[in-house]
Parts: structure tokens; C-alpha cells; sequence
């Protein structure tokens, strides 16, 4: 069965996508980044689609879920990479995926997530639930 | 190909984009094409109760296209009209297969009974 990593950066998780997301690498990598979120206390994920070369309905759907994980958690997660073919291509297809963030790399991945996290914190005011950031 | 499990789905992908790659189309051709027919594939497996999937190389005149046709003998469609539009696409994925797949290819023909099946036949041209 095929494993994707999940890295440690900083406060930050990352996530390359080098293999097919089909439904149990898919599955896998939900749990295994809902497992890492709350051990690390992580604030934001970056997953690293710049290999994949096709998205479909449902490796939209996955990125989706994993999105609706991370705010359930109290993160923040941003798509980086997207091929221009893949790009064109999944709005021909229909698919808005407008509840994702996407960035052109990792640089402004990271850049963007630090904004999302600042106006989140911004957005609850200070010292509610941001305790074990001290960590 | 037979079409039996969602690991199915990933072999006519792969045959696909081989095919393509072989006949030099180009890199947005192939994306759209094999994105059509992982949707298509993957509607025969979760809906349709498994199928088999044909690709063929077709001439027209001077046109090289490729054509996947994706069958099953599964329930059929039972709303064409709204299956085609969107169906339940909420714009998170789910109901898109048949209207996207139709917008990303050049030639899409579709034939479904109730109780029969149904079988999707899509065209690409170089």
C-alpha cells in the first residue's frame, strides 16, 4: 500500500502528493494527517500537488474533505502546485472548489497560511484556545 | 478492461494517457481526456455495479482521435436531463461525472435503459 509522508515544518505540516490519491492512499492520508494535527498541534497543512497530473471529481472531493478536517481541528490547510492542465481542466469539469486555498508553491503556500492563521487568531480575539501555541 | 474495482479505475487511466502520450496529443488533451475517464470509470464501478471499458483509435479523414466507451449493467440512468446537468453537484464533486466528462472531451454519446444498464462513449481528437 502505498504511504505518503507527512512532514514537520515548523509549526506547519506538509504534504507532497507523489502517487495516484486513490480511495485508500486517500483514506490513509485523512486519518494519518488528522492523527498528526492534534499530536503536533499543528496551525496549518500545505499539501503539495504538483505531481499529480490529473484531479477528478473525487481527488476534489478528498481535498475537500481534508480541508473540512482541518478546520474542524483548528487549522488551516492550503493546495499548492496545481499543474495548468490540471487547472484548466478541473474548471471545465465544474469543479469550484471554492472552499480551498491554493498557492503556486510552497514559498507562497507557507505565506498564505501564515495569513489565514493570523486572521483566524485575529478573528476570535486573543486568548481563546491558543494556549498550547506557548508550547 | 474490465471494470470491477476502483483499482480498475487507475488502469484506464493509465492506458489512456499511454495511448495519448504514444499519439503525441497534447499535454491539455490528454489531462481532459483521462480526467473524463476516470469519471466515467469510476461511475460504472460505484454505480453501475462494475463494467468494462474499450479504448479504440478512430480516424476521420485526416483526424487521429482516441475512444474510451465505458459500459455497465448497472441500474441505468433514471433522470437523463438532470444527471447531465450537474445532478446533485454541489461544486464539491459529488454528482459531476456525466456533465463534466461531457465538457471536456470533443464527441460524448450516451445510451442508458432503466434496469439495463448504461454505456457512455467519449472522443478526443488529436
Amino acid at each position: 500500500m502505498n504511504h505518503i509522508p507527512i512532514i514537520h515544518v515548523g509549526n506547519y505540516l506538509l504534504v507532497t502528493v507523489q502517487v495516484d490519491l486513490h480511495d485508500s492512499v486517500a483514506l490513509r492520508l485523512q486519518d494519518d494527517i488528522t492523527i498528526e494535527l492534534v499530536k503536533v498541534h499543528a496551525r496549518g497543512v500545505l499539501i503539495d500537488i504538483s505531481s499529480l497530473d490529473m484531479v477528478d471529481s473525487f481527488v476534489g472531493r478528498v481535498l475537500g474533505n481534508m480541508t473540512a478536517l482541518c478546520h474542524a481541528l483548528g487549522s488551516q490547510m492550503v493546495v499548492v502546485g496545481m499543474q495548468p492542465a490540471v487547472a484548466i481542466t478541473i474548471v471545465e469539469l465544474g469543479l469550484l472548489l471554492d472552499n480551498l486555498h491554493f498557492a503556486r508553491n510552497v514559498d507562497q503556500g507557507m505565506v498564505l497560511l501564515q495569513n489565514l492563521i493570523q486572521a483566524d487568531s485575529e478573528s476570535y480575539g486573543s486568548g481563546s484556545g491558543h494556549a498550547h501555541e506557548q508550547e | 478492461m474490465a471494470l470491477h474495482n476502483v483499482d480498475d479505475v487507475i488502469l484506464v487511466r493509465l492506458a489512456v494517457r499511454k495511448w495519448m502520450l504514444e499519439e503525441s496529443f497534447s499535454l491539455l488533451k490528454q489531462t481532459k481526456m483521462v480526467t473524463a475517464s476516470s469519471e466515467l470509470a469510476r461511475n460504472a464501478v460505484i454505480h453501475g455495479g462494475g463494467g468494462v471499458a474499450r479504448l479504440d483509435k478512430v480516424e476521420d479523414g485526416e483526424r487521429l482521435g482516441i475512444r474510451l466507451m465505458v459500459e455497465d449493467h448497472g441500474p441505468g440512468i433514471a433522470n437523463l436531463k438532470r444527471a447531465l446537468s450537474g445532478g446533485y453537484s454541489n461544486g464539491n464533486g459529488l454528482g459531476l461525472g456525466l456533465s463534466g466528462s461531457r465538457q471536456l472531451v470533443d464527441q460524448f454519446d450516451l445510451f442508458s435503459e432503466l434496469g439495463k444498464g448504461t454505456c457512455v462513449t467519449i472522443t478526443m481528437w488529436r
